[in-house]
């Protein structure tokens, strides 16, 4: 099941979209969603379609690929369609045993299913093209002006690449665990939905303690190799914009300018 | 000037109860003295708790003595001003190689301790080459950590000091969680680093065949030094290291059986070779 979760997943390839500046790519996310939420026109939704579509083409992703990792949150979009559907009020177009269906709660579920769908897509597809590594260090340079708030954006990049280090080695302790304990006759299959979750308790304790002490000897190494935080550090890898971030950046101006163009000519109406 | 020189240099550890009342002291390290000249290879034996991982700390400025001084380099280790740069001149590498990388990339991960202390991008790479290339791990500096072997990580991990241009590199039993093969190559690394650039190497280990090659040795007991020399002087006193609950090198303890047995065997044999050396002299 963890497996069909590809938000977060980065997708191997090589193309101007994995290779832009991840600044850009945060931008470009934000925007996008903007956009998906500006107005409820159909216009509107073919031109975000136009965009997304021209950008999944860039990215060389497969356009499979994005679409599985709709299936994590499938429930989620058919209950907002389902309640969308019986629970808007309106003019009736037909009834279903004591629920009535509107005109308008059938326009409300597409625009939500579209929504909700081209969100996932969207954010993914940042992910997708986008390391760990390069994600933090652009949410790290890109939201650097909060620091003047005192916002510790430094330590929160930290933090998740460390995050993000961390996980195969917890993954393989959990496996090992899991193991050890069956090799003892615990047993995490049978039973209900109660038994099962209190099977898992003699993992999780472990694991914890064992995710401590990790994290005691990690910060240990870390300051033993001179790390003291954010001041006077110097990159590596620093991040520098090239001409293709430029060409994007415009890019994104243009879609955006577009879009609310058309939103407000449009008005409120739907077509 | 010694490089690293502890002078009664003493570290308690002071447990508390749950209301935090002192429940009782442990003297991890009990007025050590130690002069480590630069250059220099040194083991430091002991079993587990003799205290030679806390006086390790204490040369690092994780830990800070109770009681008496440290120096590195000249720079007293209790000055929070001299904190930074007493840990850019001794390096430290730990045991577990999964728990001290930090970075996901094997570049980016000897490049960390370089980013910390400031130096310039250009210079940063040009010293993760070289230190990479150092321990021989070049090859894979485009790899993810978690796809090398226990030795591999432990070479990124000695390469990410060597990037910070240290005088001393400190190791806390870093062959204890490697396969024999793992343990080889470090080993070879270190006495390589050790040689050619001259970085002094303090070993802290309990692998008996780890010590033979080192200059000098210490052995450590309840927090003391109890016994200082050269590997051949620490194993021509086999009966005092059994007492201490350490074992000799096999080929040592063979040579110690046999003259005790009144065959006329010199003392402090330490390799094979010697030993077959000392035997054809009887016939």
């Amino acid at each position: 099941m963890l497996r069909d979760i590809t938000i977060g997943q980065y997708y191997q390839t090589d193309s101007v979209i994995h290779r832009l500046d991840p600044r850009v790519k945060l931008m470009g996310t934000l925007i996008f969603i903007i956009t998906l939420f500006l107005g409820k026109s159909v216009w509107l939704y073919l031109g975000v379609t136009v965009f997304l579509a021209a950008v999944i083409k860039l990215s060389k992703v497969p356009v499979k690929f994005i679409v599985k990792g709709l299936k994590a949150v499938v429930i989620l979009i058919l209950f907002s369609v389902i309640f969308n559907l019986f629970l808007t009020e309106g003019t009736p177009v037909f009834h279903i045993w004591k629920l009535t269906v509107t005109k308008e709660g059938i326009y409300l579920a597409a625009f939500m299913m579209v929504r909700l769908i081209f969100l996932i897509m969207g954010s993914s597809l940042m992910t997708l093209t986008t390391t760990p590594t390069h994600l933090t260090d652009g949410l790290e340079k890109g939201l650097g002006f909060l620091k003047v708030f005192h916002v510790p954006v430094h330590e929160i990049a930290m933090m998740m690449s460390i995050a993000l280090r961390f996980i195969p080695i917890l993954i393989e302790e959990t496996d090992k665990i899991m193991k050890a304990q069956m090799a003892r006759g615990a047993d995490f299959e049978s039973g209900n939905l109660m038994k099962r979750a209190k099977a898992m308790i003699p993992i999780l304790v472990p694991l914890f303690i064992s995710a401590f002490r990790r994290a005691n000897e990690l910060a240990m190494a870390m300051e033993a190799r001179c790390y003291h935080g954010s001041e006077g550090r110097t990159k590596m890898k620093p991040l520098r914009y090239g001409k293709n971030d430029k060409i994007a950046y415009l890019v994104l101006a243009g879609y955006l300018i577009v879009m609310i163009g058309i939103n407000t000519a449009l008005g409120g109406r739907v077509i | 000037m010694g490089i690293v020189k502890a002078k009664d240099l003493t570290f308690e550890y002071i447990r508390r109860d749950e209301e935090g009342n002192v429940e009782g002291i442990t003297t991890a390290v009990d007025h050590v003295n130690m002069d480590i000249q630069p250059g220099e290879f040194i083991a430091i034996l002991g079993h587990n708790g003799s205290g030679k991982s806390t006086f390790a700390k204490h040369i690092n400025a994780l830990l800070f003595p109770t009681e008496g001084t440290i120096l590195v380099d000249g720079l007293d280790t209790s000055d929070e001003d001299n904190v930074m740069d007493v840990r850019q001149r001794a390096g430290m590498v730990f045991q577990n190689p999964d728990n001290q990388i930090i970075c996901t990339l094997v570049e980016e991960e000897v490049g960390f301790g370089p980013e910390n202390i400031g130096v310039p991008t250009e210079e940063i790479w040009e010293r993760v080459a070289a230190s990479l290339k150092a321990v021989g791990m070049y090859q894979y500096r485009k790899a993810s950590p978690n796809k090398l072997s226990g030795g591999q990580k432990q070479r990124v991990a000695i390469a990410g000091i060597v990037a910070m241009k240290p005088k001393c590199i400190i190791l806390d039993e870093p062959t204890a969680m490697l396969d024999p093969h793992g343990r080889a190559d470090v080993m070879r690394v270190l006495h390589e680093l050790n040689r050619k650039e001259g970085v002094t190497v303090i070993l802290i280990t309990h692998y008996m065949e780890e010590v033979i090659d080192a200059d000098r040795v210490f052995v450590m007991d309840e927090g003391k030094v109890v016994m200082e020399g050269t590997p051949r002087q620490i194993f021509s006193r086999v009966e005092e290291l059994k007492q201490l609950r350490l074992d000799v090198p096999q080929v040592t303890e063979l040579a110690y059986e046999l003259s005790r047995s009144g065959v006329p065997i010199r003392s402090g044999i330490l390799t094979n070779q010697e030993l077959i050396d000392e035997l054809m002299k009887l016939k």
